[in-house]
Order: structure tokens, then C-alpha cells, then sequence
């Protein structure tokens, strides 16, 4: 059971081949026995899961099942599950119990799935690889000496290794499309504002969105039509029509155009992952479309417009960490700076103190002009290369990432070399457009991803786009060895 | 060298909306800590805003009523500091592009003068919880209730030069947020409180002196208070040679001083930007000109009324027109006795007199404005006198019940009876002949005025209740048939 598509365990169920109970039961047998080599969950919830698959079997049974009532899902440990631990990744809340949902989740449960457990993530979402957990790194299904791309990591792990048919994700500069990447999953960053954010604890709130991580296209269709939509308890929300996903991915690509940014095939690209992604453009000729040369001119200022936008917003998000109402407070404050101090100083790791300082250096007198302004100019910049781009071409193709799936401790120790992990990924955050990454091949046995870019709302373009390569490819298929 | 005060004001009034400015939980006063502040207010992770509409109209109302530029674009800047009281570790505010621009509004002066002052801006932001330094050893309680309370934080330009004008224009934006009935203004409450900015110079000097900011002042007299001793610290400090420092004050309303909180040298840099979780408020001008005709009646405007329609003096005019209870008080009463000056006498006279011993609100006055108007009625038709009014008054204050039922079960009703009133006067002259004689032996001039102490005599016999008209006419008819 634990190696079938969402659609394949979602025809099983209907057609009475498993219970819900029985299936979410292979889940938590095979996380319990397999997880101690991906370390991908931070927090299994077996008895809710099971609760969850035993009432979806009876809503079945009494003919309530909508299509993914009882499959079972992962959830990034940053969506807010009552009752249950959510920790983001940090010592900070590993003590926090949700009182609440996030909307995402209110969505899955309103939905009839169950929720398997909480999975790893780099620490508040900070992170390119996974390594900046609390809870260790997760680790690549692929080679397990590999990290699993961040920080969406844990999820990837999930479903790469079959520990979770699917998971959601969130990406505030790749966090999603970078670790799917890595895992060879298909992965989507929905447009901005597409997915609600309530519930869903901030890392940087203007780039946060949101979205699936599962095995093919069409997974992620059936995901999405559960995630998407207007969410009055959040502003930034778009209230912009939901399509059904799943209704048009085998439309025919002929005379789809896509461009190539000439920025994303410099020099300086893996010849290995240009040859991969040049692969893939072919293979979508030979489906019926066009391609065609583009520019996004300022990709290379996304990085430092990213590197002081989002820290900038993360330093003003962590505040509410203080020791005050929930999370970790020191032992015995002797006042309340001290309380400060030590709070945080303990309950922060590395990488999220670094952005803290970061964000607050960018913001403070005398540098918000310099810093954030000029960042948030940039970011206009970047969005109308987007949009110029955008109204010539359907979609915007390239590498995922520069490189496959790295050595676990190979980065931690340059931060830079870290963030330009990112290089390809950031931009579409900072435009907030959707993108998608895609199986496109493997660099010495690991998996590349195919990066699809395509304009404000055009999901469901997306998804279609990268359904009908799946139909034409088998990359996505494969399986690590043992898996 | 003549010293000159330069002062600035920061008010910040709570928008009277039933739930928060960001989230569901309720605004009421008085509440079991932390039983109305809801998962937002407590900053947990992962919740967001979302801007309740109806502390914008407010808003908007009172930029319409001071005749300001409203802003069609006005965006959520997060102002980042810690407190424990503040959860998220910023307040939700307007730095940038606040909702109302510059406006103005006009102060009487004590002299009868009018000063225009202006107001540099007004924003929305979100007031913080309390902490809580009694009831726990060693330990800071923390209340969230408050938290997330919707605040108009109303900025003047440093156009007061003194105390009183100070107060007076306090007391105007207290009277026109209040008419709107956008805040309660309840000061003691924490409804409207105010910082002070203040300067002194010499006079003629173009540059401002240092200021200092005093912070968090709720009651109209405490801030004159405040000021006052704020201006006399600064003078003798600077004719002693010293400076002022740039600082943050607090009054200590039982010692009745300032006292340094904190110097602008240590403030926090609260990193402002503009808050991502919030889109720009975006309104348009069919927006701004349906609250504008949905304004109510405000107080210069009903205060040009009361003298056009009423014959009101301008000061008792200005006096009722301030509060729209008030001045809703006083309407009904003219309503129902038919004389303005009288109303308006008793308004201002017995009523407030009443109010103001027992600090009572007008909205909660044991005699109600229509059993006033009765009341005055009784004095218009004679029933009884203005004295005994008085005496009806006291029972309905404290007893209630309407003027005529007082006037009925105590008998008060005023001897009419020309028989009855003459039988007195007679009475009181036989009884009186010293005082006769000497009447009798004054110029004429002079009895006027003596008939004065017979009249006293007569309502003294009466208990009062002769009218005094009648006795009068009685009197000088009788006391003069015997000088003849």
C-alpha cells in the first residue's frame, strides 16, 4: 500500500481494497520500523491518526467519502495541530502544545484525511538543508549521508522513503521546490496568498506560502484542492477564484511557450543538471511546445534583497518569543532582561539567532534606508522582470537548484555558500508567483529537479504542465534502493 | 526676559468598537485577567490580524469632524520593542502613511478669545495588555485583556502656550470623540489619556527649547497639574544655570510632580516597517463622504444653535453644547418646560451641583431630564416658587418620583388664595409695629426695600409657600394705606 500514488490509495479505498485504518496502520508501521534512518517526523501522532482513519471509515460507509477522505498525510511541523507538539524545528517550542488549528489543517481534517504526525523542518524554516532542526537533520532517502534540502526537509524525507503518501510544505525562498529537488518529488509554491498562512507559524510573512510535496503531479492537484483558498482569518489571503486541480492536467501542451532565462544557464551552472534541464525542454518540444530565449535581469540581486527582506520580517516575527506566555523560558530570571536574554539565547539555534541579527541590523535607524528600502526596491525590480517575461511565455523553466543534494555538514559552516543554495528559488518568493519543481533526472545517483515558473493563479497551468511530462517520463517513479 | 511655554500633546483615545482592532475578542472593561484575549491577542504562533472595519470609520469620523485630510491610502507599520505586556513584541501602529492627516480644531480662551490648534495627525494602533506588580511575590502578573484594544492616538502640532490652553483643547477633542461616540472617555478607566510635550523658551524666540514628555495622564486636572508643574521645573532649572534633557516623564499625581522615567538617549530604535501580514487600508472619497453626512450634530455647531434658537449666552451655550449628553439632557427639559433660560439655569445650576457632589454621570442623574422640565413647569405656572423648586428637587434627587407627585404627598403647593395671603399680611404687620413705625417714618425711597423684611415674615408663616408676587403686592398696599 505504502508506495501508491494519493489517486492510486484514494481509488483503493473507494473501491473497498483497504480501510482507512488499515492503511493509515501500514503508515505508522512503516514509520515506526524505517524512521530512525531518515529521522524525517519530529512527532508521530498514531493515535490520532488511527481515530482520524476509523472515522473516515464510518463517514465512507455512510457514503460521506469526498476524495480524500481516510489518506492519510504529513504536515511540516509549522502548521499549528491542536493537541499535538508543533516546534517549528526549535528547542523554543518543543514544549508548545497548540491550542489551535491552522487552517491548513482545519482544511485536511474538514477533508477527511488523516494526519500521520509532524515532520522535520530546518529550525523556524530557516534553513537549505535540514540541519538546523532541533530534532537533528532529516535525511536524504536517496544516500542518508545526503541532507534532504530545506527546509521543507522532513516532509521530502517522508515521502521520498513512502513514510507519508504526501506532505505539506512551506516555502518562503525554496523551501518547498529545493528539498522536493533533492528527494525527487514534485513539489508546488502555490502564487502567493493561494494557501492561507493562519496558523502556519511565521518565518518571513510577506514570502510565506504554503503548498503540496507529493510523488506526481497529479498527487499534488488533489493536495492543492484541499490547501487552496480564501481564509478570512487571513488578510493576505486571495480571494481569487479556486479551481479543481486535478480537472485539467491532461490538457495537450502543443503551442505552450516556454521560456528559458539566460540567467539561469550561466557558467557557473552543474554542466550535469544543464544538461538534465536542457533534457527536459526537449522532451516538452517533442509534447508540442515552443522555446524561446528570455532575460530576468536582476535574478542575481535576490539573493541580498532576500537575505535582508526576510530576515528583516523574521526578526520582527520571533519577538513574540519571550518567555512570557508559552515556549521555553530559562531556569530562574533574575530579572526581566535577563529573562530576555536567556530565553531566547537558549532557545534559538545558530542559524535563526544569525537572521534575528540580521533582520534587526537592516531595520535599525539610520539603515532602514539603506538595507530594507533599497531590498524592497530590488523586489519590485524583480517582479516586473517577472511579469515582462511572463507576458511573452506560458511558463519560465530552469534548474531547481545549482547543485543535487549536498553532503550533510558540507554548508554548515558558510552560511553564503548555504544561501546560494537558493539562487534559483528566492526570485519567484520575492514575485510571489507559483513554481513548481519537478523529476528531471539524476547527477550521480541523486535527483535533479525541473523548475516551472509560471504566472499569479496559473496552478492549475502549472500542474498541467508537469502532468503531462510525468505521462511522457518515469523520473518521478523511481524509488530509492530499499524503498 | 519673559519665559513662553511650548506645548504638544499626544491623546490617545480607545475607539469605543465591541471587539479588538485585530481580532474577535471583546473590548469590555473590567474583566477577569486574561478572560478576553483570545488566541491573536496572546500572540501565539502562527495567528495573524485581521483589521476590524468598523475602528476605521471611526477614525475617519473624527478626521471628517476636525476637518482633516483623510488618508485614501493608509498602511500597518509594526513598531518593534519588548515588553511583557506587549505579546508579539511589536504594536501594531501608523508611522508612514497615517488615516487622518493634518486638521485643526478651535479652543475658547477664558478672555472670550477663540485659538485655532492645529492637529498634525491621527492614527490607528493597538493599546497593549497591563502588568501586574501586586498580588505576586517577586513576580509580574501580565493581563492581555486590554491587549489589541483599538487606540486613535490624536498628535497636536506645539501650538499651546500654556496649561489652560492645554486643557482646553483636551477637553475639545474629549467633547467631540465623545459626541461622535466613537470613545467613552472615561479617563479614569484609561479610555482617553494623554502625554504631554513640553518646552519653554523666551518669549519671541524662534527655536524650540528642549522637551520632556510626560506620559500617560488621565484626568483634565491632573494634566493641568502636570503642565504647570512641568513649565515651573523647566524655568527655575534654566535660571539656575542648568539644561533640560530630552526625556520621558511621569506625573505623580499624590506628590504632585514629574519624575524622569527614561532619557530619548537609552529609547528603544523600535525599527519600524510596514507590517506584512496587513494590506494598505484603501479608502475612496464616496467612503470619507458617507461618514461625513453620517456625522452627528457637533458641538460648535449645536453651541451656534442654542444661542440662535434658545437665547443662550454664548458661555452658557458653549457650556451645554460640549457633551451630546448634556446637551441631550438640557433639550428635553426645554421640551418639557417651555423656557430655555430657566432650563438652562437649572442645568447648569441645581442639576450639575447635584452631579458634581455626588460624582454622578448625566446619563445616570436620579431626576431625569424630563421630571426636570416637570418640575420647572410648576415654576413657570406658578405652582410653586423657585425656593420651594429647590426643597422638590432634593426629595426627587434622592427619593425620585416626578415634581408633582413630590409637590402632592408633601404639600407644597403654593398659597394662590388672595383671602388666605392677606390674613398673613395682616397678621405679620400687627405683630410687627416697631418695624411699621420705622417704614412709616422712612422717605419713600426707602420703603422699598424695607418691605424686604416683612416679606421674609409672611413666607415664613406660609412655610414658604405664599406667592411671593401676591404677598409682595399685598404688602406694599397695605404698609403704604397706613402711612397715608
Amino acid at each position: 500500500m505504502h508506495n501508491k500514488t494519493l489517486a492510486e490509495l484514494a481509488q483503493g479505498l473507494e473501491q473497498g481494497d483497504f480501510s482507512s485504518v488499515e492503511l493509515t496502520q501500514a503508515y505508522l508501521d512503516r514509520i515506526e520500523s524505517q524512521d530512525s534512518k531518515y529521522n524525517s517526523y519530529i512527532t508521530v501522532t498514531p493515535e490520532l491518526a488511527l481515530e482520524q482513519a476509523a472515522a473516515a471509515d464510518t463517514a465512507r460507509q455512510s457514503g460521506n467519502a469526498g476524495p480524500m477522505t481516510g489518506i492519510p498525510v504529513a504536515h511540516k511541523d509549522i502548521f499549528c495541530t491542536q493537541g499535538v507538539r508543533t516546534s517549528a524545528g526549535s528547542k523554543m517550542l518543543d514544549n508548545f502544545i497548540s491550542p489551535y488549528d491552522a487552517t491548513v489543517i482545519q482544511k485536511f481534517n474538514a477533508a477527511g484525511c488523516v494526519s500521520l504526525g509532524k515532520t522535520n523542518m530546518d529550525e523556524f524554516a530557516m534553513g537549505s538543508s535540514n540541519e538546523s532542526s532541533f530534532y537533528g537533520a532529516a535525511r536524504n532517502p536517496w544516500h542518508t549521508d545526503h541532507v534532504p534540502g530545506g527546509s521543507s526537509g522532513g516532509s521530502a524525507a517522508a515521502v521520498a522513503a513512502d513514510l507519508a503518501p504526501a506532505a505539506t510544505g512551506t516555502d518562503t525562498g525554496g523551501s518547498i521546490r529545493q528539498p522536493s529537488a533533492f528527494c525527487n518529488l514534485t513539489g508546488l509554491k502555490p502564487t502567493y496568498g493561494r494557501v492561507s498562512r493562519f496558523g502556519m507559524i511565521a518565518y518571513a510573512s510577506s514570502l510565506d506560502q504554503g503548498g503540496p510535496m507529493a510523488k506526481t503531479a497529479q498527487d499534488a492537484a488533489m493536495m492543492l484542492n484541499v490547501m487552496a483558498g480564501v481564509d478570512p482569518m487571513d488578510s493576505t489571503s486571495a480571494d481569487h477564484p479556486v479551481a479543481d486541480y486535478t480537472a485539467n492536467l491532461e490538457q495537450p501542451l502543443s503551442g505552450l511557450k516556454i521560456g528559458l532565462p539566460k540567467e539561469f544557464f550561466s557558467d557557473s551552472l552543474n554542466p550535469e543538471i544543464a544538461a538534465l534541464i536542457q533534457g527536459a525542454v526537449k522532451e516538452y518540444e517533442a509534447l508540442g511546445a515552443t522555446v524561446k530565449e528570455i532575460s530576468l535581469p536582476n535574478t542575481a540581486l535576490s539573493v541580498p534583497a532576500y537575505y535582508i527582506i526576510a530576515p528583516a520580517e523574521a526578526s520582527s516575527n520571533l519577538s513574540r518569543f519571550d518567555g512570557v506566555r508559552y515556549g521555553h523560558r530559562c531556569d530562574e530570571p533574575k530579572d526581566l532582561e535577563d529573562m530576555y536574554k536567556r530565553t531566547r539565547g537558549e532557545g534559538f539555534g545558530t542559524e535563526v539567532k544569525r537572521r534575528i541579527m540580521v533582520g534587526t541590523y537592516a531595520l535599525s535607524e539610520g539603515f532602514y534606508d539603506a538595507y530594507y528600502k533599497k531590498a524592497q526596491q530590488i523586489r519590485r525590480l524583480i517582479q516586473q522582470d517577472f511579469v515582462r517575461a511572463l507576458s511573452e511565455v506560458d511558463v519560465i523553466m530552469g534548474p531547481t537548484t545549482p547543485s543535487p543534494a549536498f553532503r550533510l555538514g558540507e554548508k554548515t559552516s558558510d552560511p553564503v555558500e548555504m544561501y546560494m543554495e537558493d539562487i534559483f528559488t528566492l526570485s519567484l518568493n520575492l514575485a510571489g508567483l507559483p513554481g513548481m519543481s519537478i523529476p528531471c533526472g539524476f547527477s550521480n545517483g541523486l535527483p535533479v529537479g525541473l523548475q516551472i515558473i509560471g504566472n499569479y493563479f496559473a496552478e492549475e497551468k502549472l500542474l498541467n504542465v508537469a502532468h503531462k511530462y510525468q505521462q511522457a517520463t518515469d523520473w518521478h517513479t523511481r524509488k530509492p534502493e530499499g524503498i | 526676559m519673559e519665559w513662553e511655554a511650548v506645548i504638544g500633546l499626544e491623546i490617545h483615545a480607545q475607539l469605543a468598537t465591541n471587539t479588538k482592532i485585530f481580532s474577535g475578542a471583546s473590548t469590555a472593561f473590567g474583566a477577569e485577567p486574561n478572560t478576553q484575549a483570545c488566541a491573536v491577542d496572546l500572540a501565539l504562533p502562527g495567528t495573524l490580524p485581521v483589521f476590524n472595519e468598523s475602528a476605521l470609520r471611526m477614525a475617519v469620523m473624527f478626521g471628517t469632524a476636525i476637518d482633516a485630510h483623510i488618508g485614501k491610502v493608509s498602511v500597518f507599520d509594526r513598531k518593534n520593542y519588548f515588553y511583557p505586556d506587549l505579546p508579539k513584541g511589536y504594536q501594531t501602529s501608523q508611522l508612514f502613511y497615517p488615516i487622518v492627516g493634518e486638521g485643526h480644531v478651535d479652543i475658547e480662551l477664558s478672555d472670550g478669545s477663540t485659538k485655532r490648534i492645529g492637529v498634525t495627525r491621527a492614527h490607528l494602533e493597538e493599546d497593549a495588555g497591563k502588568s501586574l506588580h501586586e498580588d505576586f511575590a517577586n513576580m509580574t502578573g501580565i493581563d492581555l485583556n486590554r491587549a489589541g484594544t483599538p487606540l486613535l492616538e490624536i498628535v497636536s502640532e506645539p501650538d499651546m502656550r500654556s496649561a489652560e490652553e492645554a486643557v482646553a483643547y483636551v477637553k475639545k477633542i474629549h467633547s467631540i470623540v465623545t459626541n461622535l461616540g466613537i470613545c467613552d472617555g472615561n479617563m479614569a478607566e484609561g479610555s482617553f489619556r494623554c502625554d504631554c510635550n513640553v518646552s519653554v523658551r523666551y518669549k519671541g524666540e524662534e527655536a524650540f527649547g528642549n522637551r520632556t514628555e510626560t506620559k500617560n495622564i488621565n484626568s483634565f486636572r491632573f494634566i493641568e497639574k502636570a503642565i504647570k508643574g512641568e513649565i515651573e521645573r523647566q524655568i527655575d532649572l534654566l535660571e539656575d544655570g542648568g539644561t533640560i534633557t530630552q526625556e520621558t516623564r511621569l506625573y505623580d499625581a499624590d506628590k504632585d510632580e514629574t519624575r524622569s522615567m527614561r532619557s530619548k538617549e537609552e529609547a528603544n530604535d523600535y525599527r519600524y516597517f510596514p507590517c506584512p501580514d496587513l494590506l494598505p487600508i484603501v479608502i475612496d472619497d464616496d467612503y470619507i463622504g458617507a461618514v461625513r453626512d453620517s456625522l452627528p450634530e457637533m458641538p460648535d455647531a449645536r453651541r451656534a444653535r442654542f444661542v440662535e434658537t434658545y437665547s443662550l449666552s454664548e458661555y452658557d451655550a458653549g457650556v451645554l453644547s460640549n457633551y451630546k449628553s448634556l446637551s441631550d439632557y438640557f433639550e428635553t427639559v426645554v421640551e418639557q418646560s417651555g423656557d430655555a433660560k430657566l432650563s438652562a439655569n437649572w442645568v447648569m445650576g441645581e442639576l450639575s451641583k447635584h452631579l458634581n457632589q455626588n460624582d454622578t454621570d448625566i446619563t445616570a442623574s436620579p431626576v431625569s431630564a424630563a421630571n426636570l422640565g416637570g418640575l420647572l413647569k410648576r415654576i413657570k405656572d406658578n405652582t410653586i416658587s423657585g425656593n420651594i423648586a429647590k426643597k422638590v428637587f432634593e426629595i426627587m434627587w434622592a427619593d425620585g418620583g416626578t415634581a408633582d407627585e413630590v409637590i402632592e404627598a408633601k404639600g407644597l403647593k403654593q398659597v394662590t388664595d388672595t383671602g388666605a395671603i392677606e390674613k398673613m399680611v395682616e397678621e405679620v404687620i400687627a405683630a410687627n409695629t416697631a418695624q411699621v413705625e420705622q417704614y412709616k417714618a422712612a422717605p419713600v425711597e426707602k420703603r422699598g426695600k424695607m418691605v424686604g423684611f416683612f416679606m421674609g415674615q409672611v413666607m415664613k408663616v406660609s412655610g414658604g409657600k405664599a406667592n411671593p408676587g401676591q404677598v409682595q403686592g399685598l404688602l406694599k398696599q397695605k404698609l403704604d394705606a397706613l402711612c397715608d
